[in-house]
């Protein structure tokens, strides 16, 4: 059986005791919500933290707080189960609620929360295996090693952006809050990643990930269309998120994030650009979708065919788009 | 008093008279047939089952296995010192403690325990170590320093057929041919011209492994007695036995004892003997102390034995209405690194074409080659699925050439019952026919396949048939003997208690239940009050394992021999006692009593009273032997069983034609069981299979990573976890309508025939044949992914030919065919060119 290392389990009961663990250990200390990441990836050896600091008893991160402004709030402890099964949400954030019942199977989503989802580790089918495989092909420069087996010639790693929620939450504009050793921040969504395998957050490690503030509805419609090849269990290889703002029946203005297509989700600018101004027809999605093409930096390192992902994007960018009429 | 002296048994061969019961009616069954619950199901369900994980002895200790880094290396300097003096660790084997090879087959034994001088696959075993706890035995496998001398990787039957030197083995045909075999049955030449169309196809089915929810696990520990005993998850305890006398010699073979505990599941991958239990035997002996190895599932994929990839090439002439004149069929199998059960696999891609379909003329050459992956061998289906597929798929082209309904052109080209096939396999019942009708009539073939109905999401419907046999159990063993395959031993006891000792290995599929329901049907006693004990070299006769099909037919008709025999003895018990002859006494509701006045009668167990009272301690055996086979020739060792299974399919598939991606909302599928011995369980193997085989139809492979570092080539497994490797979850799992048709025969225990493995076998072709009828586009190779589906439409839209798949095979010389005239040609079985051999080599 894999084991996991051996580590010390610490149990903070606040925000800020759980920041002062996590800096007083430094690199050696990780944040863990409800594992489902973090523990596999300890079994495999790709991350090796020896103190891991559970946020599972902090109560202030456990909250769905609907806002006066009719948005909704959300504890990064919040289960994915608890988004799937809340009536407002459900009703008022369709596209966000089936992006995070996309995600794994039914005991996952009861365990995972929404902030672990969000800052999920980039995935890649030469680092997501066992310590063994990886030295049987040599490490790569994600963990232990040097080179990046998607592209060798490159300087970076390409590793995939692999959350359901991330296109969703970056098209709605949605920001976070992070609490570090020097206080409190909020960003928007999208400013929380980078287009980097490995330093995928531009969060620094010993911030905590508080809150997720999604949007007031009204004047938008959203959707998620995940590509993946069973109806369960798997990652996406694309995710796309799109949300659209109309006036009357013209989109005024309009976000398209390609999850499971590179480092971080895409912006599919020239789609976006095809859509403002225009009425959601038949042509225009088409069009839309076929310029997705070119940002979908697919890389031989998901499941499925690298080239067959990529010319299939626009067809599932285009059913992203119909699912907002 | 011996009540059973063997000596005055009559030969099993002698009983002509029906002995098995095929011919009984269905109302005169009490027990038979009906869906009660397995000998075991609670257990099970319930989670009180122990597997071989579960197992723990005081003061045990855990032991791990370094693996090969290398795909094929030699090992130049090896040092463990290290890892020897990490506190914990308590016992270091390496390739030197265990220089003995085995094998499954007598003819490929080639695999040691442990590496001694090359590794031949990412995942070869070259050391063990064990300590006072896992994590100490992973830490000290990291500390131990191997230094390889990387050899040239051979990766496909492409690169291992232009590769003579350096050979993953020194054994074998030449170069990395393992294996190659060429036979021919009638004369291909003169149906070949007698056919009105001739098609020729390539087609390729990718390796795929068995994915048992239990990952291997082996307990053993060797006593102050000097006994060893080995508990393990393995399908063949007999055979573990065998491998573990030849390795450990000279412990003696009755100082060791295999216990086959229950399998979470095995379908042929648990069926060698493994590094893993050889080296916790070894480990125990060394150390004294309870070893125990739980793989994980990285290491399941290197244990593998899973289907091997085949790449077939293959030639079909029929007349103007369909009917199969002649069949040349090529098979180039990618044997990965170890011999295994790979010679029979060989032979297996040849064998059971003509057995669903009268073949006038055939021609089969195979050829296995080593290459530097996982080893293959056998996995449900054992080496027929391959050329099943390439076969259904053909038929189902020729079908379209020739503008005939492919359900037609299967019905028209049937096997007759009770005949001799061109390679002379006896077929007895044969009951594909109402298979076929059955899968028609319930999808509503004739009306719905070729219209291309839109789905409300703008997908594709399709609809493609396939067929298939498989056989109940080999009729020969893995090792030449004469004796019986399975032996089943009965303690009746005074209280009524009946036990039942076999060496049969229950791996989920129900063979212990069988074991009950066939002497409670015999002794008229309710089957879940009978003791099975089984799968214990120790306590058990011998039967040769879960694999092939073989066990219901086999131990079933053991265990009714043992039955019958012990009736007898309690019937002359009780007649005396009754005053009644022993002819008039039936068995029934736990009773004994006259047919003429069933309330003249005693209870089971008072007549079990009566019987011990007058000849004291009642024990009987059974034991079985298949009938001898027809064919004589060289090869023809592989394929002969006591019976055959059919088996027929309906896919229903709807295609996304803008990506290729399809599902498969519905399957209708018939199985021809000979007489279903438990309507439940038979049901649950039918759709147990139809979710195998949709798995490799549409998704599961062994990939490979092909890649180069450091001017050096590295070949390792794509995917080995359960995530990764996609295999369908329960949302893929169409609706399956399932057809039992029940043709008995004369062979099997009450008609029996097999059903473990014969209802996969239509499904990849039928899936294939499907999006064939949906979209209008072949895909010639398994998987069939939604890319190749993809690559196929688009070829079709630029004007090429709508088709995915290989386009040509390896240059191998095969030799002269041996020549084998058929029955019709008036042949007898023996080749007519082969040279003379000896009679035991002929086996
Ligand atoms: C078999 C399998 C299938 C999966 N399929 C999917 C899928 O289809 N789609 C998908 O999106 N995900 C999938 N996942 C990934 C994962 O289960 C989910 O993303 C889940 O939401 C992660 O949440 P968690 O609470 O378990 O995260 P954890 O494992 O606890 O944490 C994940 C990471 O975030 C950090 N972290 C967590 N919370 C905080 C916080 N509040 N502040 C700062 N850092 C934090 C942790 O240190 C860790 O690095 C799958 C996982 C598995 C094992
Ligand atoms: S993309 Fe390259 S560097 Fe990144 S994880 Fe994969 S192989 Fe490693």
């Amino acid at each position: 059986m894999l084991r996991l290392p051996t580590f010390t389990f610490h149990r903070p009961k606040t925000a800020a005791e759980a920041v002062r663990i996590k800096c007083d250990h430094g690199n050696e200390a990780m944040y863990v919500a409800g594992g489902t990441d973090l523990y596999p990836n300890m079994k495999r050896r790709q991350q090796t933290p020896t103190h891991v600091v559970s946020l599972g008893e902090i109560g202030e991160l456990r909250s769905i707080d609907v806002r006066k402004d009719g948005g909704v709030s959300l504890g990064a402890m919040v289960l994915l189960s608890q988004i799937e099964a809340h009536p407002y949400l459900r009703q008022h954030y369709p596209a966000f609620v089936h992006a995070v019942a996309e995600i794994s199977t039914p005991l996952l989503r009861n365990m995972g929360t929404i902030g672990g989802n969000l800052l999920l580790d980039t995935r890649c089918t030469y680092y997501d295996q066992t310590h063994e495989w990886r030295e049987s092909i040599d490490f790569c420069m994600k963990k232990d090693g040097a080179i990046c087996w998607v592209a060798p010639g490159s300087p970076r790693c390409w590793a995939v952006q692999s959350s359901d929620t991330v296109p969703v939450v970056c098209a709605l504009e949605a920001t976070v809050d992070l609490v570090g050793p020097q206080g409190a921040r909020s960003l928007v969504a999208g400013e929380l990643y980078r287009d980097d395998g490995i330093q995928y957050l531009t969060k620094k490690p010993e911030e905590l990930l508080t809150r997720l503030h999604l949007p007031a509805p009204g004047g938008w419609q959203a959707s998620y269309v995940k590509l993946r090849r069973r109806g369960t269990f798997d990652f996406p290889v694309l995710g796309v998120g799109a949300c659209l703002w109309m006036s009357g029946k013209t989109i005024t203005k309009a976000n398209v994030r390609l999850g499971g297509a590179g480092s971080y989700a895409i912006p599919a600018a020239e789609t976006e650009k095809a859509l403002v101004g225009r009425e959601l027809t038949d042509e225009v999605i088409a069009a839309a979708g076929a310029l997705a093409m070119k940002p979908a930096r697919t890389m031989d390192n998901t499941d499925l065919d690298v080239y067959w992902r990529r010319k299939v994007a626009p067809v599932y960018v285009a059913r992203a788009l119909q699912a907002c009429r | 008093m011996v009540l059973d002296d063997p000596a005055a048994r009559p030969a099993p061969q002698a009983r002509t008279d029906a002995p098995w019961r095929h011919d009984v009616k269905k109302e005169d069954l009490k027990v038979i047939g009906k869906p009660i619950r397995k000998v075991d199901a609670r257990s099970k369900v319930s989670g009180l089952t122990r597997f071989a994980d579960d197992l723990t002895l005081p003061r045990m200790l855990h032991m791990k296995l370094l693996r090969s880094t290398q795909a094929h290396a030699r090992i130049r300097h090896l040092d463990v010192s290290k890892a020897r003096a990490l506190p914990g660790v308590k016992g270091v084997l390496t390739g030197n403690d265990l220089p003995i090879p085995f094998g499954i087959l007598p003819v490929s034994q080639d695999e040691h325990a442990l590496c001694p001088d090359k590794v031949r696959f990412v995942g070869d075993p070259v050391v063990a170590i064990a300590a006072s706890t896992e994590d100490i035995a992973w830490d000290a496998c990291r500390l131990v320093e191997v230094d390889y001398e990387p050899l040239p990787t051979v990766g496909s039957v492409h690169e291992a057929a232009a590769t003579e030197e350096p050979r993953i083995h020194d054994y074998g045909v030449r170069g990395n041919i393992h294996r190659l075999e060429n036979l021919e049955f009638g004369d291909l030449a003169g149906g070949f011209a007698a056919s009105d169309h001739v098609r020729e196809d390539t087609f390729f089915f990718e390796g795929n492994t068995h994915l048992p929810m239990e990952q291997h696990a082996t307990l053993a520990f060797f006593d102050r007695d000097g006994k060893l005993t080995v508990w393990s998850s393995t399908q063949t305890p007999h055979y573990l036995h065998k491998a573990l006398t030849r390795v450990l010699h000279p412990l003696p073979a009755h100082h060791i004892r295999v216990i086959a505990c229950p399998n979470g599941g095995g379908f042929g991958g648990k069926s060698d003997p493994f590094n893993h239990e050889i080296c916790a035997a070894k480990m125990t002996i060394l150390t004294g102390r309870p070893v125990k190895i739980a793989l994980t599932r990285e290491e399941v994929f290197w244990c593998h034995r899973g289907r091997h990839p085949v790449l077939m090439k293959a030639r079909v002439g029929v007349s103007k209405t369909g009917r199969i004149k002649a069949l040349d069929f090529q098979s180039y199998l990618d044997g990965g690194a170890y011999g295994s059960y790979g010679t029979a696999s060989t032979f297996y891609t040849g064998a059971l074409q003509t057995v669903t379909y009268a073949v006038e003329n055939y021609h089969f050459r195979g050829v296995r080659f080593f290459t530097n992956k996982a080893p293959c061998g056998p996995k449900r289906g054992h080496g027929t699925p391959q050329p099943r597929f390439a076969l259904e798929v053909l038929l189902d082209k020729i079908a379209h050439d020739l503008g005939l309904d492919p359900a037609q052109i299967r019905l028209d080209n049937l096997a007759p019952r009770d005949s001799l096939t061109a390679n002379f396999l006896r077929i007895g019942s044969m009951g594909l026919g109402p298979c076929i009708q059955k899968v028609v009539e319930g999808s509503s073939w004739k009306t719905r396949r070729g219209t291309r109905e839109k789905t409300a999401d703008g997908w594709i419907r399709g609809y493609g048939l396939a067929c298939s046999s498989y056989l109940s159990g080999a009729g020969l063993p893995i090792y030449w003997n004469g004796m019986p395959h399975s032996g089943v031993q009965l303690k009746v006891d005074r209280s009524g208690l009946v036990t039942a000792f076999c060496g049969s290995t229950d791996i989920g599929q129900g063979s212990d239940s069988v074991l009950g329901w066939i002497i409670g049907e015999v002794l008229g006693i309710d089957p879940l009050g009978i003791r099975v004990v089984t799968s214990d070299t120790d306590l058990t006769p011998v039967d040769l394992g879960s694999y092939s099909s073989r066990v219901t037919v086999m131990t079933g008709n053991a265990a009714m021999q043992a039955a019958e025999r012990a009736r007898e003895i309690i019937a002359r018990g009780a007649a005396e006692h009754l005053g009644v002859p022993p002819s008039r006494l039936v068995f029934a509701d736990a009773r004994v009593f006259d047919a003429e006045d069933p309330q003249k009668g005693v209870s089971f167990a008072d007549a079990v009273i009566a019987a011990e009272s007058r000849y004291g301690t009642i024990g009987t055996v059974g034991s079985y032997t298949p009938p001898k086979t027809a064919a004589k020739f060289r090869g023809g060792g592989v394929g002969p069983s006591p019976s055959y299974s059919y088996s027929a399919a309906v896919v229903e598939v709807e295609v996304d034609p803008a990506t290729g991606v399809y599902r498969v909302p519905r399957i209708w599928v018939a199985h021809d069981i000979g007489r279903s011995l438990n309507a439940a369980v038979a049901m649950g193997q039918i759709e147990g299979g139809v979710y195998m085989g949709l798995g490799e139809a549409m998704m599961e492979e062994m990939a490979y990573r092909d890649r180069t570092h450091k001017g050096q080539r590295v070949f390792v497994h794509k995917i080995p976890s359960l995530l990764e490797y996609k295999s369908p979850s329960t949302l893929e799992m169409p609706d399956i309508t399932t057809y039992v048709v029940e043709d008995p025969d004369r062979n099997g225990p009450f008609g029996a025939k097999e059903v473990g493995q014969g209802p996969l076998l239509p499904i990849m072709p039928a899936v294939a044949n499907a999006v064939f009828d949906a979209v209008g586009v072949r895909v010639d190779e398994i998987p069939v992914s939604f890319e190749k589906v993809f690559a196929a439409l688009e070829a079709q839209k630029n004007g090429k030919p709508g088709r995915y798949g290989p386009d040509n095979v390896p240059p191998v010389d095969f030799g002269d065919s041996l020549k084998v005239k058929t029955p019709w040609q008036g042949g007898d079985g023996t080749a007519w060119n082969e040279p003379k051999r000896d009679k035991k080599a002929a086996r």
